[in-house]
């Protein structure tokens, strides 16, 4: 496939031409050194100042994008803005580099402990680990509701989903397709009316 | 029998990949459901191992998947896991990137962006006790869970801090 800078869309400012490996390698570094949040203000700072790949404002239209859009963002953006430099192809390398090292990654990690597993202390250490990790994951979610549960029908809606998928065992299909269009259609509605 | 767990593999994640809304940890609670509870393909205990290891490695959660998929089908279904989990999100976002960059800040944008955020929120909490319920460890997991959560939500220390506490902590136990 061809990368499709001379379409009849073309993308509005001309990013520069950026090889397929170039690509691959920066994003492979951003994905082997990101450990939990602030991997997308690395990015902005990588893609955006050191290699003046795209503008700020390009990156934050794909950052609104990678963040609306399903799937995970650290995937998404790479996505995006691979996909501006060097069309499919592009977009190809930049996900490969956050997906597959890190990938790599996971698979040894996961052998050394099913190498360790007979031992009695490598249970104890995962379970540890586990408790800390679930520590993380509660923290992020906080943080994510702290912006939502200042207004009702968002706080509402919060609740509704975390009831539904977390207690009470709800088909997440069915949840979505419930609580999707009435929090969308809101805050449309919000959006129209400032 | 080992391409029925494949296709199965596939059949469950792909979907998923789409409804990740606020990231890969917002699917959790289902991926759980399915593949632990439903189809028992997975235990309890390897999932509580396939999200550490994740949160210890670097790259997204979503890589658990990957683990999961190796511990149901072998190294096949660790590549069947892993597109089914980013090949879909990944092929709508290239779909959709260039009518939203030519409508960029349209107020559907907007909306879509906004109104999923409680959802996401939601899902990320439920994902959380889904996690907890998974582990079932005693009062020491709900007190390291407890620090770390006041501890990231009033300092920005790497998480791989905590982790590596959480895990010696429990070490020590062996001690006393």
């Amino acid at each position: 496939m061809q990368p499709d800078s001379a379409s009849s869309t073309p993308p509005p400012a001309g990013p520069p031409i950026v090889s397929l490996l170039e690509i691959a390698t920066a994003f492979g570094r951003i994905g082997t050194t990101s450990f939990g949040g602030a991997v997308t203000s690395w990015m902005m700072r990588e893609v955006v100042w050191n290699k003046r790949w795209l503008t700020e404002d390009e990156f934050l239209t794909g950052l609104a994008m990678a963040q609306a859009l399903p799937g995970v963002n650290v995937v998404n953006l790479p996505l995006w803005i691979g996909y501006r430099l060097a069309g499919v192809p592009g977009a190809l390398a930049a996900a490969s580099g956050v997906i597959f090292p890190p990938g790599m990654f996971i698979a040894i990690f996961y052998a050394f402990y099913a190498m360790l597993s007979r031992y009695h202390e490598t249970a104890l250490a995962l379970q540890g680990a586990a408790a800390a990790a679930i520590g993380l994951s509660l923290a992020m979610g906080l943080r994510a509701a702290r912006r939502q549960v200042r207004k009702v029908i968002p706080a509402l809606i919060l609740v509704a989903t975390f009831v539904a998928v977390g207690v009470l065992h709800q088909s997440m299909l069915m949840v979505l397709l419930a609580l999707a269009p009435i929090s969308v259609g809101h805050a449309y509605w919000e959006v129209k009316r400032l | 029998m080992k391409d029925n767990i494949l296709l199965t593999l596939l059949v469950i994640i792909a979907p998923l990949s789409l409804m990740s809304v606020g990231g890969g940890q917002a699917i959790l609670p289902e991926v759980h459901r399915q593949i632990v509870l439903n189809l028992g393909l997975v235990t309890e205990t390897q999932f509580v191992t396939d999200f550490t290891i994740s949160k210890m490695a670097p790259g997204p959660t979503s890589l658990m998947i990957s683990l999961m998929g190796w511990q149901a089908a072998g190294w096949q279904g660790m590549v069947v896991a892993t597109i089914a989990i980013f090949a879909p999100s990944s092929i709508l976002l290239l779909l959709m990137a260039r009518i939203w960059s030519r409508h960029s800040g349209a107020a559907w944008q907007k909306a879509v962006e906004s109104g999923l955020a409680p959802i996401a929120a939601g899902l990320i909490l439920a994902s959380t006790l889904t996690i907890a319920r998974a582990l079932g460890g005693g009062w020491l997991a709900a007190f390291v869970s407890l620090v770390v959560t006041v501890v990231m939500m009033a300092t920005r220390i790497n998480p791989l801090w905590m982790i590596a506490a959480g895990a010696g902590l429990f070490m020590l136990t062996e001690l006393v």
